[in-house]
Parts: structure tokens; C-alpha cells; sequence
């Protein structure tokens, strides 16, 4: 297949409709505004609809809506923005409708900037809204990887019936990389769930109250069921950790100074390997409890005051020590800065 | 249910059960031939009642229910096997 | 008409969703919204349309609408039913949406997606029940509640002073030019109740002629939050809310409106790739001799002014040296800082995997004004290269550990008659000392990135001006 100079933002409509979403509900935000450009000129070209909503609260919304109808749907937005589309993503949740939300994360809080910043693991990772659900989250290093998980990501909405996200930072959304762009989906799967503007459309609900406390528990506890099947959907890579004593931990941009990191101090003939978690959630905490049992410690490196931290210091439940290194603001570390830090406080 | 006599002459059929006794048809009814009743019913209201004459088939009460099955008005002329 | 008056087919003989007793609705002795229920599903069995309706349930007292009308439902979060029914209706042009709300969903909460919903001539139908109170949590005020009323959080009275006037909702609605029809009506005597029924299927009647949006408000009693008995609430809306909401047609363009038809998108799947602008030939590396070793897997740092082609600049290398089988990427510096400031971009061209794209150790700094040059000159790498324009910037570099190439390139590329293929002269410059790139590479590459195709021949020719100048 032909090869395609591309920005992320760029690579995940095209990875979108490839995959056979059809409808784009956004509203323009840095760094991410790209995404609802690309869907705007491209989604009316192939029987699509694009539409630029009054607010992420009125696009979460349509999405909400369009998903209704079984179709495939995206909306995308920056870190505040999905502040505000919050309440409709647990709303989506709640009704298991399978969307797809893009964010291109930048700084904060409030405002903040439109740099690159890691701090919306949270409030993606562990749900930001109300309620105790969980969203597929898929966090891309690359343009290719835009494209490729973007389609991965409907992927899994239909499969489990859950919203799923992409999370990345403003550098993989604006960076410009090589993209190979695969084969197009040619059908999306039927839905039975779905509203089809019939007559079998009155058997069909979509809806998140359960006012019954004895219901919505029951609901409950069948999405954490659905959650415990995910699970199996894990996704990771890993660098060098076959014999590595300290193993750096990084996603998003971080993982590719990471990558350079290992690449640097390799070549110094140092045991040092990295993981990078690809699914946020699911995430690889069985994996990094295995590392846990060979190796001497980790090394957490994030642009957040350290929130991926926590689930990597969950995994290794106390086994190894777990250090942190963190930038926030929107100032993404050099790998010399990274290593200075190493030979500061690793002790071999 | 079969009544001697629909195809001449309207009537009105309050379902007790689902009457909410907020007497909205009592009030509205042009020829006044509902009545609250003295019983209660399981929800505990005074349910509206027909006196069980004069009534004119025009509609009022039904457009004034706000419960969609409390209330069926048959106009003159009517079929009973229309009655589900 | 029919023989015989009774419930709707459109509402589902029995209330399974319901928790209770599943043959009579939640709603209160005397409530409005019951009444208006009955007379849209009344209409959906008129008209035919309840197999091809779609609901949205608000959160209010209607949050349960869902329990009885016998059509495809969604329930929506406060106040966004019209963006839920702009998305759904997308997707099925050819259904009936109603959007069903209450006072505070739609005036409070949701005003700007109602106001969005009715600008953009959405082809649903809105019908909108003004209790002037938050019914479902209590009795609280609305923005349509009365001046004077009293409510749980407005206990002395609204009071202008502390909480405005009340929210005329159609007034303010018919001032769009998208709404096909707007008309406020009150359930309260039989005349009246008449004019909702009539309202009610002109609404929907809209929709199925494909004509436009429409809202209905209508004014309800709510016995319970206004704490009066069925019979006085009806009383209250003609004494005091028919006063400060009058009655009335507010818009309606159906008579001259032409029905625009539902067309259901069709599911494009073929040539994707060309719609896509995706190149389908397979990618074939351009083979080439190999640089020298100082200018291999170069990490280039471009800056200068925005306007300058900085990017474009970065771009051109990094298009090119895909074109030559490197792994490359390029991040622009972005946003609003670009405009007016200065630019930056980073550019890795690599031949194998590349970690950070983020070139903070350039061993390429191309500077195009002298504030780039300050900024970035201590970050090159010993032996690193850099190149500036001289015509730009005064004084070259000092570090003495570095190679330096000056070339006047904004004044070659004012010679050329155009200032701005500055970009492309160092370009050439660029290419020219590093034989990283062949000239027949970047010439064959510019098309693909230069958006206007009648200038790519004269950024050519700042390319070979660039070339020339460093082979002299
Ligand atoms: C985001 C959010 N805020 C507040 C509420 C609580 N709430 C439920 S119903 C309601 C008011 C509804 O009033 P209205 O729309 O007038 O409907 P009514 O009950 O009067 O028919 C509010 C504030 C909510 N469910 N969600
Ligand atoms: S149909 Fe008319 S006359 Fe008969 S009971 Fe109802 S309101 Fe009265
Ligand atoms: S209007 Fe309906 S609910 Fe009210 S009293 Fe009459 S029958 Fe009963
Ligand atoms: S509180 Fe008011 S609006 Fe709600 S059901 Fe009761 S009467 Fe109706
Ligand atoms: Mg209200």
C-alpha cells in the first residue's frame, strides 16, 4: 500500500473512516481541531456527515444519539473539552453505546495551554464522569499507530458494546510521520440493540436509569462482567526487558523519548528496557507484575503530576521499588534530561 | 362487554383502577353526568364514576384525562366489537 | 372520526419498563403532561407514523416517557435532547423524532441546544411543557417560573431583582429564521385543549412533509409543585400564566416553506483510497549513495519567523526523505502562537526507528532570523551544522565547534521575485551541502505539499538557487 506523509490528527479520520465510521460530531479546540477539519472535507466524500456542534456537551450528545442507530460515530476534542463531554460519556456508558472519543490531550488545569500534557489519564482512564464504568482506552505513539488503533478502537466499541478512546498528547496529534494506511472495513456489524426507525424499534430502549436500586445494580454488576472480558484485550509493547534491571514505563510521546532513552544508554552497554502500555485500560498490570518478579525497579515517566504512576505502582504492589519522573505544563523531557535523572537516583 | 342499546346511545366507561380522582372530567363534563365516587380504589382515590345517563359522547372528559386508559367515551353509533 | 375515543395505540398496552403497577402513568393527579401524551399518541396513530417514531425522554417528570410511548426510545441526559435528536435524526432522515421537554431541560439547562437545534432547522418536532417549575425534583424554580411565584428555592417570590424575568421561550425561538413553525397553547379548558390537539399534529404533520423544525409550548399544570388541586392549577394557567406567556403563533412559514426530501446517507466503501487522497501505488524507497557520515540521521531544528515557510520548510525534507526510505517525522511547533511569532519545527530523518521526535540536540539548526539563531545555537551538537540567512541575520554564529553555512536567502528568493520560497532556497542549500537528499528527490516531492500547483515550478527554482549558491 501506498505511504503517506500524515499527521495524527489527520491519520485517525482516515483511519475513522476506513474503518467505517460515517458520522463526526465536533467542536474546535487546539490541538485537535485538525480532527474535526479532516472530518468535515472528507466525511461528506463518502456518504458521511460531519457537523460542527454548539459545544462538546451538544456533540457528546449527537453522538450519543447517532450511536443510538447503530452506525459508526466519533466525536474528538482537547483536554477541556472533554471536561465538558463528561456527563455524556457516562450517559454512553450506562446505555453501552460503542462510540469513539478522540483526545488530544494539552496542558492544565483550566485553560492551562495547548501544549502537550499527559494529564487526562484520569479522568479517561478511571472515568471521569459518575458511575463505575469503564472506557476502552488505547493510547497511540505514532501516526501510524493514529490510524491503526483509531480503527481498533471501533473495533472493540462494537465488540464489547462500550465507548472506547483515543488518548494522546498535542505531539501525536500534530506530528507528521509515514502512515500505511490498511484495507477499509466493507461492512460494520449489524446491530440488534440498534434503533432502526422501524416497527421492532418499539422492543428497543435506549436508556442509563434504572431507578430500582435492585435493576441498576443488577446492570452493574453485567458491565463489570463485560469489563472482566476486556480485560483479555490488553495491549502492550515491550523494548528490551527481557534482561533489563531497570524498565522505564512511558505512553504517548513519553514513550518514544523513552525509546530513545533505552536506545542511549544501550549503547552504553546498561540493562535497561521499557515498556510501553498501548491499552490504558485494560492495562498491562499482569505484565508489569511479571517484570516486577526479574527486575530491580521502574521507572515512571509522564507529563501529569503522576497518575499513570498509580496504576504502575498498583501492579507492582510494593515488589519493586517505583520511581517517578514527571513534567507537566506542557514541557515533554529530553532523553538527556531523562538520563541525567537515571544516574542521579538509580542505583545500579 | 356487550351493552344493549350502544348503537343509540353514547356513553362514558371509567376504569376505577386507573382513575387518579384528580376530577378534571368531573369538572369539564358539558352535561355534568360524572361523578367522584364515595369508594376508593387501590391506589387510594376517590375514582370518577358515570351517572349512567346523558351522556352526550362528545369527548371533553377523555382530552381532560391525563391517564391514557381511564377514560373511553362511546360515541353514538358505535360498534361494540370495537371494545377491546 | 372514530366511533369510539380511547387510549392510543402508540402507547404500549402495558407499561413493562414500569416498575408498579404497569396500567397507569407516574404522573401526579391532574398533571399536564399526561394529557399532552395522550394527544401526540393520538397523532403518531393518526398519521401512521408510530413504527418509524423516535423518542427522546428528557430528564423531568417526562424522564419515563419512554414507559408508554409505544415507539423506538432514547432517554437523554438534562437538557441535550435536541442534540440527541439532531444526531439520531441524521442517521434516519426518513423517522419521526420528538423531542419531549420540560421547562428546565429546555429553557435552563439546555437553552443553547434547543436555541442550535431550531437555528440549524433541525426536522424534528419539539414539544415543550411549561409548568414554570422543576416538577420531577421538587418544586423548585424554573427559568419560566412567574414573577412573584413562589417556589422551594424561591420562597419569598421570584424576584426580578435576584432572578430576572421569566424566559419567553417562543418569542425568542421565532426570531430564527430556520423554525417552520412555532405556536404557544394551554391545556386548560376544552377550547383550549382543542388548540394543543391541532397544534400537536401541525407540529408533526411538519416533520413528515419534511419541512422543518417545529415547537409546541405548552403551558401544564403541575398540581403538585404549585401545590393547588387539579381543578385550581387549571384555573392558574388561564388567571396567571396565560398573562405572562400569551397565547398564540409565533412563526409559521409552512404554507411557503418547499419540503426538502429525506435522503438517507448512502455507505460509500469504494475507491476509499482516492477519496481519501491516499496514494494506492505501492511505495518504492528511491535508492541513493549514502551522505557523509556527519550529515547521516540528521535531527534538524528549523526556526524563524511564522510566515517565513518554516514548516513547509521541514515539511519539504521530511516528504523527501520518506521518499528515501528514512523514517522521518516532523512536529511543528502549534496553535495560536504560531501566528505572528515565530515558528519551529523538528525534523528526524533516520534510518532506523525513531525515539523522540522531539529534536532537542539538533545536529542541524536551520535559523532563519536572528532571535532563532540566539535561542538555538548553544543546542547544536559539536561538529553539528548550521545554517542561517545571512541576509536576514548580521552576525554568524559564534560557536566555533560547529559548521556554518550563511546564505543570503531571503534576498536570492527576492531576486526570484517572491520573498516567500526563502524556505526553498535553504532547502536547496540544505540538500546541496549534505547530499543527504537528491535535487531530482525534492523536485519530484514539492507537488505533494505545495498546495497552490502553479507555484511548485517557481519554488523549484529556489531550490536549484539554493544548490547553486552552496556549489560555488
Ligand atoms: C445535570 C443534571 N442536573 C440536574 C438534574 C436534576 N434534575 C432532574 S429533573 C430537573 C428539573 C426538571 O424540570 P423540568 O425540565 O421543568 O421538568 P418537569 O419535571 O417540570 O416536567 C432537575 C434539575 C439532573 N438530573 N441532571
Ligand atoms: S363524553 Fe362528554 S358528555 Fe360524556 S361524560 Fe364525557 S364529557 Fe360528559
Ligand atoms: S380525569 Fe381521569 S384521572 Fe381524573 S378523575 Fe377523571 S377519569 Fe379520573
Ligand atoms: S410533579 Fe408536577 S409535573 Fe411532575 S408529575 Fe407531578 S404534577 Fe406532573
Ligand atoms: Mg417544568
Amino acid at each position: 500500500m501506498g505511504k503517506q506523509l500524515i499527521k495524527g490528527n489527520e491519520a485517525i479520520v482516515k483511519g475513522a473512516i476506513l474503518a467505517g465510521c460515517r458520522y463526526f460530531f465536533g467542536y474546535p479546540i487546539t490541538p485537535a481541531s485538525e480532527i474535526a477539519e479532516a472530518a468535515a472535507f472528507y466525511m461528506p466524500l463518502v456518504g458521511g456527515t460531519f457537523l460542527q456542534a454548539e459545544s462538546e456537551v451538544a456533540s457528546i450528545n449527537m453522538l450519543y444519539g447517532a450511536a443510538s442507530g447503530g452506525i459508526r460515530a466519533m466525536t474528538a476534542s482537547s483536554s477541556p473539552g472533554i471536561s465538558l463531554k463528561q456527563e455524556g460519556i457516562s450517559y454512553c456508558a450506562g446505555s453501552e453505546l460503542p462510540i469513539v472519543i478522540v483526545d488530544i490531550m494539552r496542558g492544565g488545569p483550566g485553560l492551562g495551554n495547548i501544549a502537550p500534557e499527559q494529564s487526562d489519564y484520569n479522568q479517561m482512564v478511571k472515568g471521569g464522569g459518575h458511575g463505575n464504568y469503564k472506557l476502552i482506552v488505547l493510547a497511540p505513539n505514532s501516526a501510524q499507530e493514529m490510524c491503526d488503533l483509531t480503527m481498533l478502537a471501533f473495533e472493540l466499541a462494537d465488540k464489547y458494546r462500550n465507548p472506547a478512546v483515543i488518548l494522546a498528547d498535542g505531539f501525536i496529534g500534530q506530528m507528521m510521520e509515514p502512515v500505511e494506511f490498511p484495507k477499509a472495513v466493507e461492512k460494520i456489524p449489524e446491530k440488534e440493540w440498534a434503533l432502526h426507525a422501524d416497527a421492532d424499534d418499539e422492543k428497543k430502549l435506549i436508556c442509563s436509569i434504572q431507578l430500582d436500586p435492585d435493576v441498576l445494580e443488577k446492570h452493574n454488576l453485567k458491565l463489570q462482567e463485560k469489563y472482566k472480558k476486556i480485560a483479555a484485550e490488553v495491549r502492550f509493547e515491550e523494548y528490551y526487558c527481557d534482561d533489563a534491571d531497570l524498565v522505564l514505563i512511558g505512553f504517548g510521546v513519553v514513550s518514544r523519548v523513552l525509546l530513545s532513552v533505552v536506545d542511549i544508554l544501550r549503547e552504553k552497554g546498561q540493562r535497561i528496557g521499557l515498556l510501553r502500555p498501548i491499552s490504558l485500560w485494560p492495562f498491562p498490570s499482569f505484565q508489569i507484575a511479571q517484570l516486577a518478579q526479574k527486575i530491580k525497579h521502574f521507572l515512571v515517566v509522564e507529563l501529569s503530576n503522576g497518575q499513570l504512576v498509580d496504576d504502575v505502582k498498583l501492579a507492582v504492589n510494593g515488589k519493586k521499588p517505583v520511581l517517578f519522573y514527571n513534567r507537566m505544563g506542557g514541557i515533554v523531557p529530553s532523553p538527556e534530561e531523562i538520563i541525567a535523572h537515571i544516574e542521579k537516583t538509580v542505583k545500579a | 362487554m356487550v351493552e344493549k342499546g350502544g348503537l343509540e346511545k353514547a356513553k362514558v366507561i371509567i376504569r376505577e383502577d386507573e382513575c387518579k380522582g384528580c376530577g378534571l372530567c368531573i369538572e369539564a363534563c358539558p352535561v355534568d353526568v360524572l361523578f367522584e365516587q364515595n369508594v376508593l380504589n387501590r391506589m387510594g382515590y376517590h375514582p370518577a364514576g358515570y351517572k349512567g345517563e346523558g351522556c352526550t359522547g362528545c369527548g371533553i372528559c377523555f382530552y381532560q384525562c391525563p391517564e391514557p386508559g381511564a377514560i373511553t367515551v362511546f360515541k353514538k353509533g358505535y360498534v361494540e366489537e370495537e371494545v377491546t | 372520526m372514530a366511533k369510539i375515543i380511547r387510549k392510543s395505540d402508540s402507547f404500549y398496552p402495558i407499561y413493562e419498563h414500569k416498575s408498579g403497577a404497569k396500567d397507569v402513568t407516574h404522573y401526579c393527579p391532574g398533571c399536564g403532561h399526561g394529557v399532552l401524551h395522550k394527544l401526540i399518541a393520538e397523532a403518531l396513530d393518526d398519521f401512521q407514523i408510530r413504527d418509524r417514531t423516535i423518542l427522546m425522554s428528557p430528564v423531568g417528570c417526562s424522564v419515563f416517557a419512554y414507559y408508554y410511548f409505544r415507539v423506538g426510545n432514547i432517554q437523554c441526559s438534562h437538557g441535550r435532547a435536541p442534540a440527541v435528536a439532531t444526531g439520531i435524526k441524521r442517521v434516519f432522515p426518513e423517522s419521526i423524532v420528538i423531542s419531549y421537554q420540560g421547562d428546565g431541560d429546555l429553557a435552563a439547562i439546555g437553552g443553547n441546544n434547543i436555541i442550535q437545534a431550531a437555528n440549524r432547522g433541525e426536522n424534528i418536532t419539539v414539544f415543550f411543557v411549561n409548568n414554570a417549575i422543576y416538577g420531577m425534583t421538587g418544586g423548585q424554580m424554573a427559568p419560566t417560573t412567574l414573577v412573584g411565584q413562589k417556589t422551594t428555592t424561591s420562597p419569598r417570590g421570584r424576584s426580578v431583582a435576584n432572578e430576572g424575568y421569566p424566559v419567553a421561550v417562543s418569542e425568542m425561538l421565532a426570531t430564527l429564521k430556520a423554525p417552520v413553525y412555532i405556536e404557544r397553547v394551554a391545556l386548560t379548558d376544552a377550547k383550549n385543549t382543542n388548540k394543543v390537539r391541532h397544534a400537536v399534529r401541525k407540529a408533526l404533520q411538519i416533520q413528515i412533509e419534511n419541512k422543518g423544525f417545529s415547537l409546541v409550548e405548552v403551558l401544564s399544570a403541575c398540581p403538585s409543585g404549585w401545590k393547588m388541586t387539579p381543578v385550581q392549577a387549571k384555573q392558574w394557567i388561564t388567571d396567571y400564566m396565560c398573562k405572562q406567556f400569551p397565547l398564540g403563533v409565533f412563526r409559521d412559514t409552512s404554507a411557503e416553506i418547499e419540503p426538502s426530501p429525506a435522503v438517507k446517507n448512502e455507505f460509500i466503501s469504494h475507491d476509499l483510497f482516492k477519496k481519501l487522497d491516499i496514494p494506492d501505488k505501492p511505495f518504492r524507497a528511491v535508492k541513493s549513495e549514502t551522505p557523509p557520515v556527519n550529515y547521516q540521521n540528521p535531527r534538524l531544528k528549523i526556526a524563524g519567523f511564522g510566515g517565513q515557510g518554516i514548516l513547509l520548510l521541514g515539511l519539504g525534507i521530511a516528504q523527501a526523505g520518506m521518499q528515501m526510505g528514512y523514517q522521518v517525522s516532523w512536529i511543528p511547533s502549534y496553535g495560536p502562537e504560531m501566528r505572528g511569532g515565530t515558528a519551529n519545527c523538528h525534523v528526524n530523518l533516520s534510518n532506523k526507528r525513531i525515539g523522540s521526535p522531539v529534536v532537542s540536540q539538533p545536529s542541524t539548526l536551520i535559523a532563519m532570523n536572528l532571535p532563532s539563531l540566539e535561542k538555538f545555537e548553544c543546542e547544536v551538537i559539536p561538529g553539528g551544522l548550521i545554517i542561517y540567512d545571512s541576509s536576514l541575520i548580521n552576525r554568524p554564529p559564534a560557536r566555533k565547534d560547529v559548521e556554518v553555512l550563511g546564505i543570503p536567502a531571503t534576498k536570492i528568493a527576492d531576486d526570484l521575485g517572491n520573498t516567500r520560497i526563502a524556505n526553498m532556497v535553504i532547502l536547496g542549500a540544505y540538500i546541496a551541502r549534505t547530499s543527504i537528499i537528491p535535487r531530482q528527490v525534492v523536485v519530484d516531492t514539492l507537488p505533494v505539499f505545495i498546495k497552490r500547483k502553479n507555484l511548485v515550478p517557481l519554488n523549484v527554482k529556489a531550490v536549484d538557487k539554493g544548490i547553486e549558491y552552496v556549489s560555488q
